[in-house]
């Protein structure tokens, strides 16, 4: 899960990062109420889960509480590359001295956890690495050791971090490696990490992005965020039935079982010369009320024009899924056609349950290639 | 000779008394395997079907000589019994929980490391050896005896395309089934070397999906090997920054994606499919001539 910045700053916060207090706001009400709160100038900033807003327009500085209302009125309801903005985080712009980089993530590649800090802060990590790649220290940490005083002193040597800043920056980058442990984060990303005119470490930016399979151990968090995230409608009905669903831009519905059969499935319709709708993995057992479920999903989008489903039969056979979407059928109102494809184990056997119960929007191919194609003709 | 497991292989299974570890043992006895123990602490001394159950692998380990651990149990306690089962001893781990935490799964990766013990998964469907050894979920129905090995980061995947294998007659020396998280024990490129050495496989497929840098790493090892591989790579309809279904399988940035996988494979000497049906029909064309 991908936080907001002003959520990744009380999290950040909560283990002794020192990040800027404020507050958030929807409305330029709040903004403006906020702003006198906070005592200006003060730094009006979109919350939104991408990157490069500042470019885009999405921070400004306020002078007086009437600018930050101002300044609220043009950023909500924003279009960042393709993120809405539906609310402001508000807090006391800072005098910056100097910027720094600071990250802790796990290295897909390395296994271990990475550490990267640079003195090049306040641009996009991504330039820095390209263009002087030697201004960043990366240091790998084995999970089982942690992060040790060598690690912190090759980050703030090999970054370029002055010598006077090394002690209070060393703290910041221990409460950082420990948010990042503690909270199961993927990334924590400060950038900037300031130094102020007054000499204080502040964190100006958060990005942290939490992993999805750790929710059961910090179920507070997780709810207390989930809830704020406007997702798109069906995204947030599969939640509710806890169906693994990615909404995209096409046309043709898509419901198969396994997360690899169901992006190849995605693939084999753009072969066809269609667009899918939707990712959606009923996973391992395909009966009856998840068959009606997720068809239920898929048919209520509007975008949808017909349904794939693409059933590879294993040790869930063939026959139990059939029956399945013949149940499904009689309890959901459908009015896309539907192509089925059952193959694997005991796919005949299925096959012939579905032609035993004709319905004019079920269509059935025992190949999952005619079966893309005919999906994609009944879209059309 | 197969991979990772063969008729020696004496299972130890982590979760047996639960209801998918049993039911997934059982069937794999009854497929031929050795299945010689469960744990589940707290029921040491119970049975089921006739397999004793222990408190504890290392118990297990003693008693029954298990070499290999199946691991069943649930995300919360499912890195304690992969870091337990190496810690007794055995020589391989193959974990089928999804759901892992990242930070756990790195952990358990660093002590095998250490321990030289091998982990397929987790968040896998195991291993097979069709006609000598099943440890896992997949369905032994679709797979036949021969010599064309498979690895596959994901499960309904690989059953479709040794699936499309079998209907062109051509059987499976083992398939591998590593995982669809970001850190695994066993990697596409592991797997490659041991069916380069595997003198029972002649040639290979390797089915990868969007997410990381393996695929591109193992292609590097493709360049050097002796034997034919087929590849197929599933997500080029996927959007960046969108977990699809697996926790790995995911576009970061513009890192990761489908078409650059691909494009590392070809260039490395392998035949790639555009779907599950043409990499069929392309390990056909190359063994059978």
């Amino acid at each position: 899960m991908d936080l907001l910045e002003y959520q990744g700053k009380q999290l950040l916060g909560s283990v002794g990062v020192p990040t800027p207090a404020g507050e958030a706001a929807e409305t330029s009400d709040e903004a403006e109420a906020a702003a006198t709160r906070i005592g200006c100038p003060v730094a009006v900033k979109a919350q939104v889960q991408v990157g490069g807003r500042g470019k885009a327009g999405g921070i400004k500085v306020a002078q007086t509480p009437a600018q930050a209302r101002a300044a609220a009125e043009a950023i909500i309801g924003m279009d960042i590359k393709g993120h809405h903005v539906h609310r402001v985080w508000l807090e006391p712009a800072a005098d910056i001295a100097s910027e720094y980089y600071a990250s802790f993530t796990l290295d897909r590649s390395a296994k271990k956890y990475l550490g990267m800090v640079s003195a090049e802060g306040g641009v996009e990590i991504e330039t820095v690495a390209a263009e002087s790649p030697e201004k960043i220290a990366l240091v790998h940490i084995d999970p089982l050791l942690g992060l040790r005083n060598f690690h912190v002193r090759r980050l703030l040597f090999g970054g370029g971090i002055p010598k006077e800043q090394h002690k209070p920056m060393a703290n910041v980058l221990t409460k950082l490696y420990q948010a990042f442990v503690e909270l199961d984060a993927e990334l924590v990303e400060v950038n900037p990490l300031v130094v102020t005119a007054s000499g204080e470490i502040v964190a100006l930016d958060a990005k942290v992005s939490l992993d999805d399979n750790a929710e059961y151990r910090h179920k507070e968090t997780f709810t207390a965020f989930h809830e704020i995230f406007a997702t798109d409608p069906q995204e947030k009905i599969a939640k509710e039935k806890g169906l693994n669903y990615v909404k995209l831009q096409g046309n043709v519905g898509i419901i198969g079982n396994g997360a690899g059969l169901v992006m190849s499935t995605l693939d084999v319709v753009a072969q066809a010369g269609g667009k899918a709708a939707n990712f959606l993995d009923v996973g391992g057992g395909a009966n009856a009320e998840l068959m009606a479920n997720a068809l239920e999903l898929v048919s209520g989008d509007p975008q949808v024009k017909s349904i794939f489903v693409n059933i590879f039969g294993g040790i869930t056979r063939g026959e139990l899924v059939a029956q399945g979407i013949v149940d499904a059928l009689k309890s959901v109102d459908i009015r896309q056609p539907i192509v089925v494809r059952l193959d694997g184990t005991n796919a005949e056997e299925g096959r012939r349950i579905l032609a035993d119960n004709p319905n004019e929007n079920l269509h059935s191919s025992p190949t999952m290639l005619d079966a893309a194609n005919m999906a994609v003709q009944l879209g059309a | 000779m197969a991979i990772y497991v063969n008729q020696e292989t004496k299972v130890v299974v982590s979760g047996l008394t639960g209801r998918e570890g049993r039911f997934h043992a059982l069937r794999n006895r009854a497929y031929g395997t050795q299945v010689v123990a469960g744990v589940t602490p707290g029921k040491g001394g119970q049975e089921v079907e006739g397999i004793p159950v222990f408190n504890s692998v290392r118990e297990a380990v003693d008693e029954t000589g298990a070499n290999t651990s199946l691991v069943f149990v649930p995300p919360p306690f499912a890195a304690d019994a992969c870091l337990e089962a190496a810690d007794a001893g055995v020589d391989l781990v193959v974990c089928i929980t999804e759901g892992i935490p990242a930070r756990d799964e790195a952990e358990v990766y660093a002590y095998l490391q250490q321990t030289g013990v091998e982990m397929i998964g987790p968040n896998c469907p195991g291993v097979i050896s069709p006609g000598k050894c099943n440890i896992g979920i997949m369905p032994v129905e679709i797979c036949k005896e021969g010599s064309i090995g498979l690895v596959s980061r994901s499960g309904t995947l690989t059953y479709q395309v040794v699936h499309e294998l079998t209907q062109h007659g051509l059987g499976q020396s083992t398939c591998v089934g590593i995982g669809g998280d970001p850190v695994i024990g066993q990697y596409h490129i592991d797997v490659l070397r041991k069916f380069e050495d595997d003198p029972e496989t002649t040639a290979v497929v390797m089915i990868g999906e969007i997410g990381g840098d393996e695929e591109e790493r193992a292609a590097e090892f493709i360049k050097t090997m002796t034997k034919p591989v087929v590849g197929y790579v599933a997500g080029f309809e996927a959007p960046a920054g969108k977990k699809m279904g697996h926790a790995g399988a995911i576009i970061s940035g513009s890192k990761g994606t489908a078409a650059a996988k691909a494009e590392a494979l070809e260039a490395a000497g392998a035949k790639v499919g555009r779907n599950p049906t043409e990499v069929g029909q392309l390990m056909a064309n190359l063994v059978q001539g």
